[in-house]
């Protein structure tokens, strides 16, 4: 179930009301979700507003050694995702990684990473982007959620190959997305925010066929 | 569709990279002591072969980063895939005409190296290059 904001009675801080005026960006979609949602099947809700920082560093400098002291670490090939507790960073590309962190680390919310962040870059060569707003968060899950996704993108995705834990950027349904496999049966997708109502309607277009009983 | 080998990620579908046309083709060092003609040249003439050709790509919606690639024109055959800024490796088949469309100065410094090799392809010009004399 997609959580929009936090409730009216909580938005008392300033970081309450900043959440509460936002609109995430398939905000529009979460009722569609909620219905299109097949328990014991496939689910699909949207996670809004997680922080993202975009890092690039060169590996093996200095700069890149800081970073990886404030995340847990960074990636070191195409796949990987090291994390340190709700913080993780995805490989992007050699010297290019993407920070997922919880909503609250952002520091319109009064968290402190993305300042870490730049603290730990310094004013080495390399650079730190909040990238909050690039994309949204789509959490796919239960045991035809593979199937789903299989109709869209071409990488293997036989758990054989695509393990939990990695994630991959990739083409799902023609567009660019980051796609993170966060457990067996569930994973994380990252579209562009432009792309996010295309996506979730390609991705509800496709979970449909799993409501009506198999076909034998 | 290609099935093509990112050095950074593996095989991935064509779809995930850009073209980024022939490879080896240098900026001109003092461009303003160009003429017009060797600028455009520099610009829009490039070898159209009928065979291996060198050539860039980028994996756009992967690691976003470019590299070389040596492909068969014909067959669509991946025969390389090398680094930015390296020089061509060695083809044993490579059937680079003798004459293209659009042999320009500055790049054959870099596409030219491994002369011998040409040798062997079949010569299609009337006009013997000079040292066919008998
Ligand atoms: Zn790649």
């Amino acid at each position: 179930m997609a959580e929009t904001a936090a409730s009216p009675a909580a938005a008392k801080t300033p970081a309450d009301k900043n959440l509460a005026a936002r609109v995430s960006p398939a905000r529009q979609l979460a009722e569609a979700f909620a219905a299109g949602s097949l328990a014991g099947a496939v689910e699909i809700a949207e996670v809004p507003f997680l922080t993202m920082v975009g890092l690039r560093a060169d590996a093996g400098s200095d700069a890149a050694a800081r970073l990886a002291g404030v995340t847990g670490g960074l990636p070191a090939q195409c796949g990987g995702v090291v994390g340190n507790g709700d913080t993780s960073v995805l490989w992007l590309g050699p010297s290019e990684f993407l920070v997922v962190a919880p909503t609250e680390a952002h520091e319109s919310l009064g968290g402190d990473l993305i300042q870490a962040l730049r603290d730990a870059l310094g004013g080495d060569a390399g650079q730190v982007v909040d990238l909050s707003a690039n994309r949204t968060t789509f959490e796919l899950t239960g045991p035809r959620a593979r199937a789903v996704l299989e109709k869209g993108c071409s990488l293997d995705l036989h758990p054989r190959v695509f393990k939990a834990g990695t994630a991959f950027s990739t083409e799902i349904a023609n567009i660019p997305a980051v796609l993170w496999k966060t457990g067996e049966e569930s994973f994380r997708i990252f579209p562009r925010a432009s792309f996010a109502e295309f996506l979730g309607r390609w991705l509800l277009d496709a979970m449909r066929e799993y409501a009506s009983p198999e076909v034998p | 569709m290609l099935l093509i080998p990112c050095p950074n990620c593996g095989p991935r579908d064509e779809t995930e990279f850009h073209y980024g046309g022939q490879a080896h083709v240098p900026y001109p060092e003092n461009p303003n002591e160009l003429s017009d003609t060797e600028w455009s040249r520099y610009l829009f003439y490039r070898e159209n072969p009928k065979g291996i050709f060198a050539e860039r790509w980028v994996h756009s919606t992967g690691c976003r980063q470019w590299f070389n690639m040596l492909r068969d024109t014909v067959s669509y055959d991946i025969q390389a895939i090398y680094p930015m800024g390296t020089p061509r490796p060695d083809s044993s088949s490579r059937a680079t005409p003798a004459t293209g469309t659009a042999s320009t100065a500055p790049d054959s410094t870099t596409t030219g190296t491994a002369g011998p090799s040409t040798s062997t392809t079949s010569t299609l010009t009337t006009t013997a290059p000079e040292g066919a004399t008998k």
